[in-house]
């Protein structure tokens, strides 16, 4: 007998009580009664907490955030679906950063990502009230090896991505999409339970919300 | 649903193996353990610290004790349904590319695993904190065979680098401080900086510098699964450093373990755990980071993905009707942080990887109560309920320790066909609490203990078996009349109410619910 049948029969033998299947009661909140400016109020406030540097612009204002965020670097990455006038800002001036385009025709190596000061993506939906980012692989955020190689994490956010509770980005989400939930900069509490910044992802996580 | 109903032979249950078994029996390792200074401070410390946390998150939701009860009935409907859920949890992860394996038990969980590495040439792997390899001995396993497994989380890495063991389910090295772990890194890593001091934030940097390199050229990574969504075929990997990330998005290959208990039924489902779990384990509305993955996404992150589903016991712990619901566990350690027992003896004296009120069900129940020393542990608790109230998942921990004290007892009558003093102890109280008549013929000795307590009002050894409770502890004497005797003589005849005082069976009941 193969190992699965053997466990799949252990299994139905464990269970021959027949337990009953309860139903689940989803009592919790589901949904928001928050405004959309109690919920950027909640986010920012979360972020922060985090340690994460928030800045909020109209968005109009993206290439200019972006530049100036960025004097300084010599590298970025973005993905192939990143909207254009962001970086645009980047490429009227000529002291501005080398912009690396990740694309599935054009696949930076670990080695080329690791070289880069910074990534800039965009996010798929944010959670207020537990201060989390999600990204779901888009084309506007790419791989996720390249929101995960570089030391510093530009997130551009639109203020009607931000849901209160976890439910209603859950119901967003697509489950099957290669997911990362970021909720701050890396951390460690390891070493006597003191929490440090900075560990093996993104030290930095700039969060721009588009406004 | 009918790939539920079992048609065979009920079997047997078969019990798990590994790095579940206590070598000694807790009551003697606990002694060890408390003799041990540092690690009491570091653990009283570190206990206080997460409890005042969660209790602060936990406090924040106006709905948390509705998650709790969502929670439970999610994980009791898993079991109750749990060959249809994997069935088509494989279904989902293998048609997006994904490869599960079955492993009844650790031996051929490692064998499996093993086999895997070789086939890709590699003899180096990373890892992430998986409490399923670890139960497995998959470290040591893999290092007979000639593979060298990394532990990437630092306080992982901290434990490997001291050849140590983890002490706690979510901060392995919880009882060691920081002077400690600067001196393992110097001691141990092969490029260090001679100055590192002992600033947790500086003593992480040596961790991202000594593991940086081995991220970026890592071929193989192992990991853990916190939850796998049965109608999607998604696993999830939940974290704070980013090391995990490392793992899962890096490599070519990626291995993970995962124990049959993990699934969850939908995806929805995941709403209800990622706000339980984060708030339970490091008391943060949510851990910085969280991993989800469907079988290969092509393009980005491993191409070659493998599942290994174990069981090493699990479904002998599912064959308990009583202590099933321990499989519910979701490994968030708020039972160890409010367990005053764990608070004093810490992780290492429990002997298996998963200590804490919950392993002193969950060991026993995988590997059979009747194995090693493991039937010491359903003892190691007051019984005083924090436990319970802690848990995101409402196991009734305490129940459970009961039940297995039950079992623990029968297994050995059993074996011992002379009634044992505890038996006897026992027998007699049974007698004795049966009715108030007898309790109180029994009341009227009372005074002869005062008499044996001497004038230091105080007993200093109990006979007989009772004398372990004296080993520790004096005893006060007793009083020289019962509560029953004092209200008695208060409430003569024409009082309402004098329990045990007329019927046998007046009193049955009552004691107990006095206003
Ligand atoms: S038994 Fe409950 S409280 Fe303890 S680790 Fe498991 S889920 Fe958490």
């Amino acid at each position: 007998m193969s190992a699965r049948e053997d466990i799949m029969n252990r299994i139905k033998s464990a269970l021959r009580d027949a337990p009953a299947t309860p139903v689940v009661p989803r009592e919790y909140r589901r949904t928001s009664d928050m405004t959309a400016a109690q919920r950027l109020e909640q986010l920012v406030d979360r972020l922060v907490d985090y340690k994460a540097n928030v800045f909020l612009t109209p968005a109009g204002e993206a290439p200019a955030r972006l530049a100036e965020l960025l004097a300084g670097s010599a590298s970025i990455v973005v993905p192939h679906g990143l909207p254009e006038s962001w970086i645009s800002g980047l490429e009227n001036d000529g002291g501005t950063p080398a912009v690396h385009v990740d694309s599935p025709e054009h696949r930076l190596t670990t080695a080329e990502l690791d070289a880069v000061d910074a990534v800039v993506t965009a996010a798929a939906v944010a959670v207020s009230e537990t201060g989390t980012i999600m990204l779901d692989g888009g084309d506007d955020q790419g791989r996720r090896i390249i929101s995960l190689v570089p030391d510093r994490h530009i997130c551009f956010l639109n203020v009607d991505q931000i849901v209160e509770v976890l439910p209603e980005a859950i119901a967003r989400l697509e489950a099957s999409r290669p997911q990362t939930w970021i909720s701050g900069p890396s951390a460690t509490s390891d070493i006597e339970l003191e929490r440090v910044e900075g560990v093996h992802g993104p030290r930095t996580l700039d969060v721009v919300i588009l406004t | 649903m009918s790939s539920n109903t079992f048609l065979g032979m009920p079997s047997l249950p078969v019990f798990g193996h590994g790095n579940l078994n206590a070598t000694e029996a807790f009551p003697k390792a606990a002694h060890r353990e408390l003799g041990n200074e540092q690690l009491r401070a570091n653990l009283g410390h570190a206990t206080h610290t997460i409890r005042d946390k969660r209790l602060k998150v936990v406090a924040e939701l106006p709905d948390w004790e509705d998650m709790r009860n969502a929670g439970a009935a999610i994980k009791d409907a898993t079991m109750a349904n749990l060959p249809a859920l994997l069935e088509q949890f494989e279904e989902n992860f293998t048609a997006r590319g994904g490869i599960i394996h079955w492993a009844r038990d650790a031996q051929e969980a490692n064998e499996i695993v093993t086999a895997l590495i070789r086939e890709t040439g590699e003899t180096e792997v990373v890892k992430v904190k998986s409490m399923a390899t670890q139960e497995i001995g998959l470290n040591e396993y893999l290092e007979e065979q000639g593979i060298a497994a990394y532990e990437t989380d630092l306080a992982e890495l901290i434990v490997q680098l001291d050849h140590d063991k983890p002490s706690h389910i979510l901060v392995p090295a919880i009882h060691k401080n920081r002077s400690q772990v600067r001196d393992i890194f110097l001691r141990e890593m092969p490029v260090v900086d001679p100055l590192l001091t002992d600033e947790p934030a500086k003593l992480a940097e040596a961790a991202r510098r000594h593991l940086r390199k081995k991220f970026l050229s890592a071929k193989v990574a192992v990991s853990g699964a916190n939850f796998g969504l049965a109608d999607t075929g998604t696993l999830t990997v939940v974290e704070s450093e980013g090391n995990g990330r490392m793992c899962l998005t890096l490599p070519e290959t990626l291995i993970t373990v995962m124990g049959i208990e993990k699934l969850l039924p939908t995806w929805e489902d995941l709403e209800v755990f990622m706000q339980l779990l984060p708030r339970s384990s490091t008391g943060e509305r949510m851990n910085p980071y969280t991993s989800l993955w469907t079988g290969v996404t092509p393009g980005d992150g491993p191409q070659n993905v493998h599942l290994v589903m174990l069981d090493n016991g699990r479904t002998a712990a599912l064959a308990d009707e009583m202590g099933r619901t321990a499989l519910n566990c979701i490994r968030c350690s708020a039972c160890m942080n409010v367990c005053p027992v764990y608070e004093r003896t810490g992780g290492h004296a429990y002997g298996s990887t998963y200590p804490g009120p919950i392993g002193a069900i969950l060991s026993p129940l995988l590997t059979g109560i009747k194995s090693e020393e493991n039937n010491s542990l359903p003892y190691a608790s007051s019984l005083c309920g924090a436990c319970f109230d802690a848990c995101p998942v409402k196991i009734n921990i305490p129940e459970i320790l009961v039940h297995l004290r039950g079992e623990d007892v029968d297994s050995k009558r059993a074996k011992v066909k002379v009634p044992t003093q505890m038996d006897l102890m026992m027998k007699g109280a049974e007698w004795a609490f049966s009715g108030g008549a007898k309790l109180n013929l029994l009341e009227r000795g009372l005074p002869l203990g005062k008499l044996a307590a001497g004038r230091d009002k105080v007993i200093k050894k109990l006979p007989g078996i009772a004398g372990g409770w004296t080993q520790s502890r004096d005893i006060p004497a007793p009083p020289s009349q019962s509560f029953r005797q004092w209200w008695a003589k208060e409430h003569k005849p024409g009082a309402a109410v004098v329990p045990g005082n007329t019927a046998e069976d007046a009193g049955n009941g009552s004691e107990g619910e006095q206003p």
